[in-house]
């Protein structure tokens, strides 16, 4: 197999685009959400994104397949919310390894076979790691500002699980995105270096903040500098941003976190900024556009979508990334 | 690009230590063992006001914020993880890193899991063996955070040089080979120890930590020194003047070898360079070992020295010695009303007559609020604040003033302000007003709802020199246009100020300038109202209103050339490309209590999380999203001041229960008829009645519907029974009476401070009856659990539009839901002639469940909407115009 630390050194990785746009196409109603397997199921799965790994693993492997056609190098595995946390919603507590190992399965045949027509251009898989839906470092709470709803410790053993699996599964690399609570990454990553240690391993791992608005900072209050100086204490494949602002609004930010790190950087911001009906409207050509000034300032080293983004989009930054170097770092260090 | 392996660490902005970094100060007060006010305060559970004692060690500039809670009494996991908590909470303490400090590896981990920052671990050593060791220092890595490494060994702690360095040489390769720790994260920390206590065994303690630091920044590469700076000077206890001076010394030395960070505690420490020759002799002859009577030569010395009372008190009220006038300058640019009684007394037995004071030491003062004002060094609500000084002077001078009777106060001009007839929203009003009249005008407010023919006679009357009209509603803008032509009518000259949050320059310039020959200006905030009122009012204004009336003759004429860049098309068309639901497989739920409910009785505290504080912020000109308004590099310092000044307004509003809220909903059987109108069948009245909603008639991308609410219900010839609701609440009754209440005090800043409460209150109240509406009693989201900034952001289930904002522009349909709900017999909220609220702190609006419910602006109508409108509403075209106006095509 192919190693991803190897690839990254010579050309710009190209990550996929949003899965839930995707998916959106299919138009799933409960039922299809449901199949056959949870027909029965006492709770509403409509909207369970990624249970969609075990009832329409077809709808899933061929979203993956269509991103590595647009000419990605990796593609997130369908687990951003398979977590306990994330599936408590859904009282499916007990299917996270599944949904985590299935979901890497799948990703991992169509790489294969991708890998296996082109071996010049090896694929990735990169374990999807969201942030759940609780905050570790803020109260949901004004009125009790020291109460939190969930714990570290829980993050941390909810995290664990989903990691194993995502391993077992086969994945290449983990990437913790959308990480709008820093504490909440920090879980992530003790829950990994545990993974790693205990197993001898020393998979790579992505980090991918999230500026939330033009205050420049996480949802959590952090700089950019901040974030930066609180998650690279376990040693990082790449570290960058995603979500949340369209490619134009993330450059600053972008720059300011190339400039302080000599870990490779990533970004997959939004296609733009939603319009009044929550829907994104920027162009394949016009997020091109402004990737290119990426490129142009030598700011990353993995480049892929987020939100509204598209195989279109995929294809256009594809394109475009393959023109230019990837950003030079100093020589990476391991410490294990 | 980041090269070198400097100790990085990080609250929400980050801290790195570098050879060119000062000396990183540690704030030391947060730690129970140090501090007997902390440790109070802690054990009383008071962490309100411990927290205030971590934000002036930020605000006097701790660098990293150590806390420690060992002490026997307390529960010291619980302790730190609460306060660490709150902490994070705190924007403007939590920008600096944490320290945290135990003996107890169980706290510390505590700790280490409530910090999102990189923080520091304080500390841990080899003193129970190396495999405890070990294990710690991997936990810390893994956690994210720095370590100091107390020089401390299974033997006890180091109290030597060569005990120090072989203990750190240890710990440091054992952290580097076998846990992988990074070098740049390691401090050590090699026992600061008491001098000149008469023991022949601590004669060496200073110098043996200067030489060990050197030897471990010199041999341990990377590496960081701290210490517990305070400790040195021990045996001086009591003795401020002597223990500053081995304090500052001894730190200045320990720099100097290479310590780059430790706890002192600044209020303990002497300049180095301001200390005594003879004192500073006697100081580093001790902590250099270079006589044999060194330190009974500092004994003999420190007998000497009498402790000056260098209480904080003085430091604080420093200013209280500066001349009259600055003492005076100062309360008013700071705010402070504490000793402006006692200053303009004095000021006042100096002067001649009283009304000088005014004229004199007031404005002087008050000049300087001005100009810092005006260059954005002062915001807002200080110069509200400032303003509330002025008045509590000008209230005690005036019986003098009246007394002397021939002294009259000599103002700049003469300002009438007014919100017009039909509007009850007065709070840019009262603020532009308070500012003016701290820029020395004659403010002659005329308050809300003022009719046209009050404001000309009282401008005739008063002679007053300009006439400022104020409104919020989109019915104000029509009323100002007739304001102005009633004025033109009369053959008035008076300049003309237009504001409020609907007024525009466009309409002013369009709208309202044409109809009076004389200046009118749009004033969009309080700091430009400053600088237009000078203009028009200096002695030669000719140009400066020749400037204006040129301007907006230029903006008129751009305005309506400008190309017509939208196409509309016939209600008609619109209404066959409405929104779309498949009423055969959409869900309709039938609420489960329907009918007209009130709330008369209602704890108005709940309603404290669901307030959004962002807008609160704007009524003052703060502009910025709640919380990150707060540490905003900017405003942050005012709109944090400004937050507490609410919080402790909203706090007595709770416990006092100064304001009432009420309110009054509704849920019908509801059905689309006629394509835009929506039937409501209340069983208890006889009368049909019938929602108008408007339709969005710009052209659009193919496939993008023209929406109108009624799309949102089930039309009757589907033969679906559907449902809809309204309500009204208001948290405003006692607003008006508790804020006069505040003005005859001279308050200007509680009286505009509580109508700006109120307010999000009532929006807040809103915001909680639609989460009821959506989980109890209409009951189709009952699963439903949003955090606030969720339902501020509208992340769930059906809509509550409100008549006069986008969706729809109508205010007519008030009247309609008043008669439906009997608002006003029920809860006392009363309409006025242009359809505003009355109390102003109220929110009237429908409910809508359809999950396809979405906001939407409205945008602009056609006449063959409006012709249509107005038969549906039985009125004449032009009546229907006069509402709907704002929501024309051009």
């Amino acid at each position: 197999m192919s190693n991803i630390k190897q690839e990254i050194q010579k050309r710009i990785l190209v990550l996929d685009g949003a899965m839930g746009t995707m998916l959106q196409r299919y138009n799933f109603s409960e039922a299809d959400y449901r199949g056959d397997r949870f027909k029965a199921y006492p709770t509403s799965l409509k909207g369970n994104n990624d249970l969609l790994s075990l009832t329409q693993p077809q709808a899933i492997a061929e979203v993956h397949r269509k991103y590595y056609e647009a000419g990605a190098d990796i593609v997130e595995t369908n687990t951003f919310s398979a977590t306990t946390i994330g599936m408590a919603d859904y009282n499916m507590e007990n299917l996270v390894y599944e949904l985590n190992f299935e979901s890497a399965k799948i990703a991992r045949q169509v790489a294969d076979e991708f890998t296996k027509v082109n071996p010049s251009k090896p694929r990735f898989v990169a374990g999807s790691i969201g942030p759940t839906n609780r905050t570790a470092s803020l109260s949901p709470d004004v009125n009790r500002p020291e109460y939190r709803a969930i714990t570290f410790e829980e993050l941390r053993v909810a995290y664990k699980q989903q990691v194993e699996a995502l391993i077992d599964g086969g994945v290449d690399v983990l990437l913790v995105e959308t990480i709008f609570d820093t504490l909440n990454a920090k879980a992530a990553l003790f829950a990994i270096d545990e993974v790693n240690v205990g197993r001898k391993m020393n998979i790579p791992i992505m980090v991918s903040g999230t500026i939330t608005d033009a205050s420049g900072r996480t949802l959590s209050g952090q700089t950019v500098e901040a974030f930066l100086n609180s998650i690279t204490h376990i040693p990082l494949l790449s570290v960058g941003f995603n979500c949340a602002l369209g490619a134009d609004q993330l450059q600053p930010y972008l720059q300011r976190l190339a400039h302080e790190t000599n870990v490779f950087t990533s970004a997959h911001p939004n296609a733009g900024l939603p319009n009044a009906f929550g829907e994104y409207e920027q162009t394949a050509k016009h997020m091109q556009k402004l990737i290119e000034n990426y490129l142009k300032n030598d700011l990353v080293n993995i480049i892929g979508g987020c939100c509204g983004t598209t195989p279109e989009h995929i294809k256009a930054i594809a394109e475009v990334a393959a023109k230019y170097k990837p950003r030079q770092t100093s020589v990476q260090t391991e410490t294990f | 690009m980041k090269k070198h392996r400097y100790l990085r660490l990080s609250g929400l902005e980050p801290l790195v230590v570098t050879p060119e970094s000062n000396f990183i100060n540690v704030g030391e007060r947060t730690n129970v063992t140090g501090s007997r006010k902390f440790l109070r305060l802690i054990k009383d559970g008071k962490f309100d006001e411990a927290l205030n004692v971590a934000r002036d060690q930020v605000e006097g500039g701790a660098q990293i914020l150590d806390v420690n809670m060992d002490e026997g009494m307390l529960d010291g996991k619980y302790a730190m993880i609460t306060f660490l908590n709150l902490i994070a909470s705190e924007p403007d303490i939590a920008k600096i890193p944490i320290m945290i400090d135990s003996s107890k590896w169980e706290i510390i981990e505590a700790g280490l899991q409530v910090v999102q920052g990189k923080s520091v671990v304080n500390s841990i050593s080899l003193k129970e063996g190396e495999t405890e060791f070990v294990r710690q220092a991997t936990l810390v890595k893994r956690y994210g955070a720095a370590v100091i490494i107390m020089a401390f060994d299974e033997v006890g702690q180091a109290d030597t040089y060569e005990r120090r360095i072989e203990i750190c040489k240890r710990s440091y390769d054992i952290l580097i080979h076998q846990v992988g720790f990074p070098a740049e994260d390691i401090i050590f920390d090699p026992n600061i120890f008491p001098v000149a206590t008469g023991m022949d065994e601590h004669r060496l303690n200073a110098l043996d930590f200067f030489q060990a630091t050197k030897w471990i920044r010199e041999n341990l590469p990377h590496a960081n020194v701290s210490g517990g700076v305070s400790n040195v000077s021990f045996s001086f206890r009591g003795n401020t003047v002597v223990r500053e001076a081995i304090n500052s010394a001894f730190l200045y030395h320990a720099i100097q070898h290479g310590m780059t960070m430790g706890i002192v505690n600044p209020t303990l420490l002497e300049v180095y360079d301001n200390i005594p020759k003879t004192l500073l002799k006697r100081v580093e002859d001790v902590l250099f070992n270079k006589r044999e009577d060194a330190t009974e030569r500092l004994l003999d010395f420190a007998e000497t020295v009498k402790d000056d009372k260098k209480a904080d008190v003085a430091k604080v009220l420093e200013w209280r010695s500066y001349p009259l006038q600055e003492r005076i300058t100062h309360s008013l640019v700071k705010g402070i009303d504490t000793f402006i009684i006692d200053d303009i007394e004095q000021a006042r037995q100096e002067s001649e007559k009283p009304i000088q004071v005014i004229e004199g030491h007031l404005m002087i003062g008050m000049n300087v609020v001005g100009d810092l004002f005006g260059s954005g060094k002062m915001f807002l609500p200080q110069v509200v604040k400032s303003a509330r000084v002025m008045k509590k002077a000008v209230a005690y001078l005036q019986p003098f003033i009246e007394a002397e009777k021939d002294g009259k106060q000599e103002f700049a001009g003469r300002v009438l302000m007014a919100t017009v007839k039909g509007d009850v929203h007065d709070i840019g009003k009262n603020i532009v007003s308070v500012v003016l009249g701290c820029n020395n005008y004659e403010i002659i407010d005329l308050g809300v709802m003022v009719s046209p023919e009050k404001i000309i006679e009282t401008a005739i009357a008063e002679n007053v020199d300009i006439i400022g009209l104020s409104g919020l509603i989109t019915p104000s803008l029509d009323e100002m246009v007739y304001v102005s032509k009633e004025l033109q009518k009369r053959n008035i000259t008076i300049p003309l100020l237009i504001g409020g949050a609907t007024t525009s320059r466009a309409h002013s310039a369009v709208k309202i300038a044409p109809n009076y020959s004389h200046t009118t200006v749009h004033v969009n905030d309080a700091s430009r109202a400053v600088t237009v009122v000078g203009n028009l009012l200096q002695q030669d204004n000719k140009v400066y209103k020749k400037q204006i009336r040129e301007e907006y003759d230029k903006f008129r004429e751009q305005f309506l050339k400008r190309g017509k860049q939208k196409d509309y098309i016939t209600i008609e068309e619109a209404r066959k490309r409405k929104f779309q639901i498949d009423w055969n497989t959409t869900e309709i739920i039938k609420p489960k209590q329907l009918g007209v409910q009130v709330i008369n009785h209602f704890d108005i505290a709940k309603l404290e999380p669901f307030i959004d504080w962002s807008p609160f912020f704007r009524s003052w000109d703060l502009h910025g999203k709640f919380p990150n308004i707060l540490t905003d590099e900017l405003v942050g310092e005012q709109a944090a001041e400004l937050f507490a000044d609410a919080q402790a307004l909203l706090k007595r509003v709770f416990n006092e229960k100064l304001l009432k809220a009420k309110a009054v909903f509704g849920l019908f059987p509801a059905n689309a008829v006629n394509d835009d109108d929506i039937e409501v069948d209340n069983k208890h009245q006889s009368d049909v009645f019938t929602f108008l909603t408007l339709r969005q008639q710009l052209e659009k991308r193919p496939g993008v519907p023209n929406m109108a609410l009624a799309d949102f219900i089930a039309p009757k010839d589907s033969g679906k029974q559907d449902y809809m609701g309204c309500f009204c609440v208001c948290a405003g009754f006692g607003t008006a009476e508790l804020a006069k209440q505040f003005e005859e005090e001279n308050d200007d800043y509680n009286a505009i401070m509580i109508k700006a409460l109120a307010d999000r209150l009532a929006e807040a109240f809103a915001e909680y009856l639609h989460k009821e509406i959506r989980t109890n009693f209409w009951g189709y989201a009952d699963q439903e659990t949003l955090s606030n900034e969720e339902l501020i952001k509208e992340a769930y289930h059906g809509i509550r539009p409100a008549p006069g904002y986008p969706a729809c522009p109508d205010h007519l349909e008030k009247r309609t839901i008043w008669k439906l709900l009997k608002v006003q017999e029920t809860i006392g909220v009363e309409l006025t002639d242009s359809l505003a609220m009355w109390p102003a702190a109220s929110v009237s609006g429908y409910y809508f469940g359809n999950k396809n419910a979405k906001y939407f602006g409205l945008g602009k109508i056609t006449p063959d909407q409006l012709k249509d409108y107005a038969k549906r509403r039985g009125i004449s075209n032009e009546e229907a115009e006069k509402w709907l106006r704002p929501s024309m095509a051009d």
